[in-house]
């Protein structure tokens, strides 16, 4: 469905995308993983046509970016990281302006309006004006804004960022339901819990540079199952086991408090990059 | 594309009209003072061309007004939207033309502009103008307000901070609104300054606004220029959204 070659963003001196390869196929929610300054975000800005691109071809549904922009657009959701309704607007409003510039007919588009804001939630605060909503109200108009024009792909962009835990879980149901309807859900996040719950497949970007790509537990099993962590005079210290037994029995050897844990994407990255996901 | 167009309007539109007791008040406070100070107060002292100076400073309040008006209602939302709230990129993503944004967004700051002039003009008749305000009139005001309109898309696609478009109201429009025959005419300038001013298109509305109150005909040098600046300034302001990406 997405189909990245060779892909370079530069600004200036300065290369932010080297050389990055990525297919993304229909009906996959695929995770963007890395620490901030990564790329992620200039990633899905060059796909969603807010940036442009230094080399390389970019095609979404066959169709190659930049020459069919109109209609790429067409088959795009996007839901940003910085919150962009238009806080002039209602809830109601935003969506409206979202409809009539994607060329939704009226009916429909108030069908589709009413439909949404049932899903996401916001029925009852349609009429109000969206600079009273908190963080995850906005962030669920904005997921319901990206699906007025029913795309095929929703770019989220670091979607839970700054949610408690409980508006994080909500928006991560809302996700899953969206891609058990066919939809194809491109996220960059730098929760590695986030990554794990929702992604069927992640890429990791380190410095504009891919990684490694992969499904979650195929990339921990690289690492290894399991994960051993003690500390010692040098501070924390971990290491991986592809069996639990083989852990086990390397625990007995250390004469330290020790602590036995499955691998996670945390580890991963440590281990392909020696930087920490949030670093 | 008309469709496009007029969905940004719509927009606007519906954030003025929420607002639109307070902008039309807004709008009466400095024609207010203006008539006051220059029509009233050192207006009965003294005759322009055997009329009165308040008939001759309408023409100039008008101009200036639409200018200021007509720039800031699209510069300055247009660049807290490009910088702060993120919220042009909802039409860069939208599958619209860049042209149909540039023109709505022209078409909602000449909104507005009109709605400020009909204000004045209604106070100037309240204050004892004796205006004709026919076709021409409107046409040179139309222009007037589009081309200021189409400057202030310019200026917020170009400034990068608040302090910037500040700066550009300060060393652009300030100059011109004292300077292009609105509260004077351009021959007591001193020869240098008065061929500078003469190629600034406030002076062509300025003069334009005030033949055509006085029953004649704006030149078609004017009307030409007015036309000219819009043209560019539209060209730039397309050129401009559709080379946003970075």
């Amino acid at each position: 469905m997405i189909h990245i070659k060779d892909l370079i963003k530069q600004y200036g001196n300065r290369t932010v995308l080297d050389n990055v390869n990525l297919s993304i196929e229909s009906g996959e929610i695929f995770g963007l993983l890395g620490p901030n300054g990564a790329g992620k975000t200039t990633l899905i800005r060059i796909i969603t046509m807010l940036a442009s691109y230094s080399g390389g071809a970019v095609t979404i549904n066959k169709l190659p970016l930049p020459a069919e922009a109109q209609k790429i657009k067409a088959l795009l959701g996007c839901v940003p990281q910085h919150l962009n309704l238009d806080t002039e607007l209602t809830a109601w409003e935003n969506l409206e302006l979202h409809g009539r510039l994607h060329h939704i007919p009226t009916i429909e588009r108030r069908q589709r309006i009413d439909e949404l804001l049932e899903y996401v939630e916001l029925r009852d605060r349609a009429a109000e004006m969206v600079n009273t909503f908190s963080g995850g109200m906005k962030r669920r108009l904005m997921i319901a804004r990206a699906l007025m024009h029913r795309p095929k792909i929703l770019f989220l962009d670091e979607p839970t960022v700054g949610l408690d835990p409980q508006v994080r879980r909500r928006l991560w149901d809302l996700i899953l339901s969206l891609n058990h309807q066919g939809l194809t859900v491109l996220l960059t996040t730098h929760y590695i819990e986030e990554a794990e719950a929702l992604c069927q497949r992640v890429a990791i970007l380190e410095k504009g540079k891919l990684v490694i790509t992969g499904r979650p537990a195929d990339l921990r099993r690289k690492v290894g199952e399991y994960a051993l962590e003690w500390a010692d005079a040098d501070g924390m210290k971990v290491r991986f086991f592809n069996e639990r037994s083989d852990a086990v029995k390397f625990m007995n050897s250390l004469d330290t408090n020790t602590t036995i844990r499955n691998t996670n994407l945390e580890d991963v990255f440590v281990e392909l990059t020696g930087r920490k996901v949030k670093d | 594309m008309l469709e496009d167009i007029r969905t940004v309007i719509w927009r606007d539109w519906l954030v003025l009209n929420r607002r639109l007791g307070r902008f039309i008040l807004s709008r009466m406070v400095s024609p207010i003072l203006y008539l006051v100070a220059f029509g009233w107060g050192l207006g009965s002292q003294i005759q322009i061309g055997g009329g009165s100076y308040l008939d001759f400073i309408v023409p100039g309040i008008l101009a200036l007004n639409s200018m200021i008006i007509s720039f800031n209602a699209v510069g300055t939302p247009l660049n807290m939207s490009r910088l702060y709230h993120k919220t042009l990129e909802e039409y860069q993503i939208a599958p619209i033309s860049a042209s149909s944004f540039v023109i709505g967004k022209i078409i909602s700051g000449i909104m507005r502009g009109i709605i400020s002039s009909l204000v004045i003009i209604i106070l100037a008749f309240a204050f004892g103008a004796t205006l004709t305000i026919n076709g021409w009139f409107w046409l040179v005001l139309l222009l007037n307000c589009a081309l200021f309109a189409a400057l202030g898309f310019v200026a917020a696609m170009l400034m990068n901070s608040h302090e910037e478009m500040a700066n550009f109201n300060t060393y652009i429009l300030t100059p011109m609104s004292f300077l292009c025959a609105t509260f004077f005419s351009t021959d007591r300038l001193p020869l240098i300054l008065h061929y500078l001013v003469e190629i600034l298109p406030l002076t062509h509305a300025s003069q334009a606004l005030r033949v055509a109150s006085q029953n004649g005909y704006p030149p078609w040098i004017s009307l030409g220029i007015l036309s000219g600046y819009l043209v560019v300034f539209l060209g730039l302001g397309v050129w401009q959204m559709r080379h946003i990406r970075n």
